[in-house]
């Protein structure tokens, strides 16, 4: 991923504004996601693709341009495509309308590798959720395909299969348990709503920036399923259902995480 | 020119309202992709998973006692004419290790290595190790309660298919579906029930 080495100096200097800035919370600024939230920001504004022109006109549901507060009502339904899409989705789509861009390398590697570089998806990720940081978690349940992509969610969420015989609910429908040391939410209920909204995250065992497509994408590998896919009908379903049952918490995006 | 108006209309049908008629099987299945040993075959239910697949007890139409019927059938025990519990322990040693290995049979695991139980995710175990999950119950100080061929037997059973006793059970069927060999679920149960493992020491 190209480096903005000004991009990265603003960053550097927003961290560190943290402590004479009395308006944020430290907690919020010391977290390396925010060199990728300018790494993403800068992506957004660069022209690129066939058609050379940025993603300022993408439309992420609030209408073309409007990026601050968009994530607060993602996943949603979007009448051009007859679609409910999530954040990922929805910047492929603007990728590959707006820019004109062919996917397949973006879909080859959407999610980098422990150590990074951070790939172009997960900064342009970081950077439109940070500009809902703050905001209350707000995912829409008015057109019918937003209700049916909750009740496709739920029943994703219990769906037993494989060798394990796991759902997501195996682990994750009972409150105050844990895995090993790992402390597990219940996704059923507004304990959902923290969790949502903490993603994208910096995950310092990985030292990169991880979305939430990519935390479903790590589960259905240890449900010892097939590999979940960036932008798919399953991946939004899911998330429609955690974003919906822990709607109203903050969202607290770029998150800072083990 | 008959082929792409089909391919439309099977477009059509994976437009946000048909849901239903897809099934869940063939949602995840669009949805993802066959990596490593993870294949397609995976997101077909048996019988009991899809009892299961619902919110708190069982699906409507099941019968809990012919699924915890079936479930007893399907438990292979070890072969023996007279009792002797030497016949259901292996080494606790290797049952330890079996315990805290957390790998098998996910897509980035490679399938030549042995598949972990990986009890520690859910279960307290020895005293010992502090890093225990806490979605199973306590097994601390499992060997306390002897090596009667009734334990045997119920400790077998609860590792080969925990459904014959709780028939939505969350843990896996380790000895139907696979994941330990007769002789790891052995290892396994020396390490709950041999009085020199640090389960009970």
């Amino acid at each position: 991923m190209k480096i903005n080495m000004f991009q990265r100096m603003i960053a550097g200097l927003m961290m560190s504004a943290s402590l004479i800035a009395p308006t944020y919370a430290q907690d919020d600024l010391d977290n390396p996601a925010w060199f990728m939230v300018d790494d993403g920001m800068a992506l957004w504004e660069t022209p690129n693709g066939p058609n050379d022109v940025s993603l300022e006109e993408c439309d992420l549901g609030l209408g073309a341009g409007v990026v601050e507060g968009a994530f607060a009502q993602l996943p949603r339904y979007f009448e051009d495509t007859n679609q409910v899409m999530d954040i990922e989705a929805r910047i492929l789509h603007c990728m590959e309308t707006i820019q004109g861009r062919d996917l397949v390398d973006v879909l080859a590697k959407p999610y980098s590798n422990a150590g990074g570089p951070g790939t172009e998806m997960e900064a342009l990720v970081a950077y439109v959720a940070s500009e809902s940081n703050g905001m209350e978690l707000a995912t829409p349940q008015d057109h019918p395909a937003e209700q049916a992509a909750y009740e496709l969610g739920e029943q994703l969420f219990y769906f037993r299969a494989g060798p394990h015989d796991f759902s997501c609910a195996t682990c994750h429908s009972q409150s105050n348990k844990r895995i090993r040391l790992t402390e597990l939410a219940n996704l059923t209920n507004d304990e959902s709503g923290p969790v949502f909204g903490s993603w994208p995250a910096y995950r310092k065992t990985e030292g990169v920036v991880r979305t939430m497509g990519w935390r479903l994408q790590s589960c259905s590998r240890q449900q010892r399923l097939t590999q979940l896919q960036i932008g798919s009908e399953a991946t939004t379903a899911l998330e429609v259902f955690l974003a919906v049952n822990g709607a109203g918490a903050e969202i607290t995006a770029p998150g800072y995480k083990r | 020119m008959k082929k792409v108006v089909m391919i439309f209309m099977s477009l059509a049908l994976v437009a946000p309202f048909s849901i239903a008629e897809q099934g869940i099987e063939n949602v995840w299945k669009a949805s993802t992709k066959e990596v490593g040993q993870a294949k397609y075959d995976r997101l077909s239910q048996d019988e009991l998973q899809d009892a299961c697949s619902t919110k708190g007890g069982v699906k409507e139409g099941y019968d809990v006692n012919v699924l915890r019927q079936k479930a007893q059938e399907s438990i292979v025990y070890p072969k023996y004419e007279t009792f002797d519990p030497s016949y259901y322990l292996g080494d606790w040693k290797n049952g330890e290790s079996i315990a805290k290995n957390g790998k098998g049979l996910q897509y980035n695991d490679d399938p030549k290595d042995p598949n972990g139980g990986n009890c520690y995710a859910c279960h307290q175990m020895a005293q010992e190790e502090v890093a225990y999950g806490t979605l199973g119950t306590t097994l601390q100080n499992y060997g306390m309660r002897g090596q009667s061929e009734v334990m045997m037997q119920y400790t077998w059973a609860k590792i080969y298919n925990p459904h014959v006793y709780n028939v939505c059970s969350m843990m896996p069927r380790f000895g139907v579906n696979g994941i330990l060999t007769e002789q790891q679920m052995k290892d396994v149960m020396a390490y709950l029930l041999d009085p020199n493992s640090p389960v009970n020491n």
